[in-house]
């Protein structure tokens, strides 16, 4: 099982520049490098950091296969720490979320407590530690922050101490999440709607791929999306279209609309669909809201923000966020062929109901496990899984639209149905996971 | 097919055997595919909620696994025959396993029923099965001297579980 850890060669020739090899989703030592490579050297979404809005307050949640607890101290900074105590190893807080008591996090097994900075507060008979050279151990350090970054509200972190700067990492794919909290009256968010969690038996890599794949909602969507168009042409003229059907029919909008939309693809994997439109923007509007934002922002700006119809945008590899809907859906790799993909909602504080409403309806429609659009998509991505077990090509094609001036770079925007946001994808994946630390985008 | 509980009886008088009986009922239409006919036993105002939290008590503001009204339900059920609904090209089954519902409520002037079930529900496909816990609480109420449900509110044990596809209804 040592094929590919002291092998960057081999790695780097999985990767392409129009295909993929199909261990990337098959072989259990490429996901446990992933881990210790691809999820660790970069930066992954941890929380919002509305999920703990006072100091002691808790979120708790894993960087790939990192324990780790998201936390406000007493100087209200958000920190992110490791989910385990510097005596034994004990994970801290086996809650979800909550509140640590008396300002402290307490260790279950010893009686460890740590304050909310994760520096180590007190050791019960510490006499017992005098000359056993405790003092010198790395246990002292207590909870050793990782490096952290709160972008207007959303939390990353990077488990290896060393790497690129969250700016550098993200680049101008940060606009997304610029606009999403712009849409926000008073300019933030808080979680809200409860957050929707859905078991996937694939690789994680399917589903992050499937966010700016713009050639499967017409076929595999017909089922679903189809049907509700089909129930709902039926319908007598001039009946107003209800949220669930303005929120399904577009799925299965024609190949020319989907290309058109546009994507904006950039370094290091990241990208958005929807450079010019997307299935968001034809919603009804909310006359309310519109006036809110207006008042907040000056008509012309108001109008700017809400014009973006940004579809999905992937910040590789853990992140993907939906800006018009305000809803984001997380990758959490379990394993090779396991994944889980949590979904949540926020509330635009400053803006009516409505906006919430509209948004837990569509995360209901299409991300939950009962959801049926869910199913289509997951019913492909579990075909996969059990298809590339198949000899006859040990490749996956991803040479729609390819050319040869990508070698140079991947940026850029294009029509929508190119697949060069995958391709950027394993780019960066090759080169992080074959040694290189990912520079600037 | 086998019997319907007497529901379908014009001489079938509203009661509160007859509540229970719809209910068990419903369950046997699910596991029977008997859609068409499950779908009649809801009032054109129905809703099919199945919360995501407990003690949800609101399904406008919060995200829900299942808040469905008839036009939603329809697509559910069109969507299951359809042709190219690839995930169920392998076609999933289901068996509840229903608690003898008990009456929680009932208003004799209107002959409206709040019906508890506690049920075990067991969805297979070919070599996958999972079992999930839940309760039901059927609203029921009497349209033209039928029985009909305005409501069934389904609480599951494990909502906030990460939980594979669910594809049929509890």
């Amino acid at each position: 099982m040592n094929r590919y850890r002291d092998n960057p060669a081999a790695i780097r020739d999985l990767v392409r520049p129009d295909a993929i090899h199909r261990d990337l989703y098959l072989n259990a030592e490429l996901f446990d490098l992933e881990m210790e490579r691809l999820w660790a050297r970069t930066w992954i979404y941890v929380g919002h950091d509305s999920q703990v809005p006072a100091a002691g307050d808790f979120y708790s949640t894993q960087i790939g296969r990192e324990p780790v607890i998201m936390l406000r101290g007493t100087d209200s900074r958000v920190r992110v720490l490791p989910n385990r105590c510097a005596h034994k190893g004990t994970r801290l807080v086996s809650a979800v979320s909550g509140k640590c008591p008396a300002g402290m996090i307490r260790c279950p097994y010893h009686g460890w407590t740590y304050r909310l900075d994760g520096s180590l507060r007190t050791v019960p008979l510490r006499s017992g530690y005098e000359g056993t050279g405790f003092e010198q151990s790395g246990a002292l350090r207590g909870l050793v922050e990782l490096p952290t970054a709160n972008y207007r509200g959303f939390v990353f972190a990077r488990v290896s101490t060393e790497g690129v700067g969250f700016e550098d990492y993200f680049g101008e794919s940060l606009s997304s999440i610029d606009n999403l909290v712009d849409r926000a009256p008073e300019g933030r968010l808080e979680v809200a709607g409860g957050v929707l969690r859905y078991l996937h038996d694939c690789n994680w890599k399917m589903y992050v791929e499937n966010l700016n794949d713009a050639m499967h909602p017409m076929v595999a969507h017909e089922s679903s999306a189809g049907t509700a168009k089909r129930l709902w042409d039926s319908a007598p003229a001039g009946t107003p279209a209800p949220m669930v059907i303005e929120q399904f029919v577009p799925f299965v909008n024609g190949y020319e609309f989907f290309e058109k939309m546009g994507v904006k693809v950039y370094e290091n994997g990241h990208s958005y669909t929807g450079v010019n439109f997307s299935i968001h923007s034809r919603y009804s509007s909310v006359g309310e809201y519109e006036r809110r934002m207006a008042a907040a922002y000056g008509e012309e700006r108001a109008q700017r923000i809400l014009g973006e119809a940004r579809h999905n945008t992937v910040y590789y590899p853990s992140l993907t966020i939906k800006g018009p809907i305000q809803s984001i859906r997380v990758a959490r790799p379990l394993a090779v062929d396991r994944t889980l993909i949590e979904s949540w909602t926020f509330r635009l504080v400053g803006a009516p109901d409505e906006l919430l409403a509209r948004t837990v309806t569509y995360s209901r429609l299409i991300n939950a496990p009962t959801s049926m659009v869910g199913h289509d998509d997951l019913h492909c991505y579990r075909s996969i899984q059990e298809g590339l077990a198949s000899s006859s090509s040990e490749w996956v094609s991803l040479h729609r639209n390819h050319t040869a001036a990508e070698a140079g770079q991947v940026a850029g925007t294009y029509g929508a149905t190119n697949e060069i946001p995958m391709r950027g994808q394993y780019r960066a994946w090759a080169a992080i996971m074959a040694g290189a630390t990912p520079g600037g985008g | 097919m086998g019997s319907d509980h007497g529901w379908r009886d014009p001489g079938w008088r509203v009661s509160p055997d007859s509540a229970v009986a719809l209910v068990y009922l419903e369950a046997r239409l699910l596991d029977e595919k008997r859609f068409d006919e499950w779908y009649e036993l809801y009032t054109e105002d129905a809703r099919y909620w199945m919360p995501l939290s407990r003690g949800q008590p609101d399904p406008d503001t919060h995200t829900s696994l299942f808040y469905e009204d008839k036009l939603l339900l329809r697509i559910r059920i069109e969507r299951l025959r359809h042709p190219n609904a690839y995930s169920q090209q392998q076609p999933s089954f289901c068996q509840h396993v229903l608690q003898q519902p008990a009456i929680e409520e009932h208003e004799p002037a209107t002959q409206r029923f709040l019906v508890r079930t506690p049920f075990l529900y067991v969805e297979t496909q070919l070599d996958r099965q999972q079992m999930l816990a839940a309760v039901a609480w059927h609203h029921l109420v009497t349209v033209e001297g039928a029985l009909r449900i305005r409501l069934k509110k389904i609480e599951l044990l494990n909502c906030d579980a990460a939980l594979p596809s669910i594809q049929l209804l509890l």
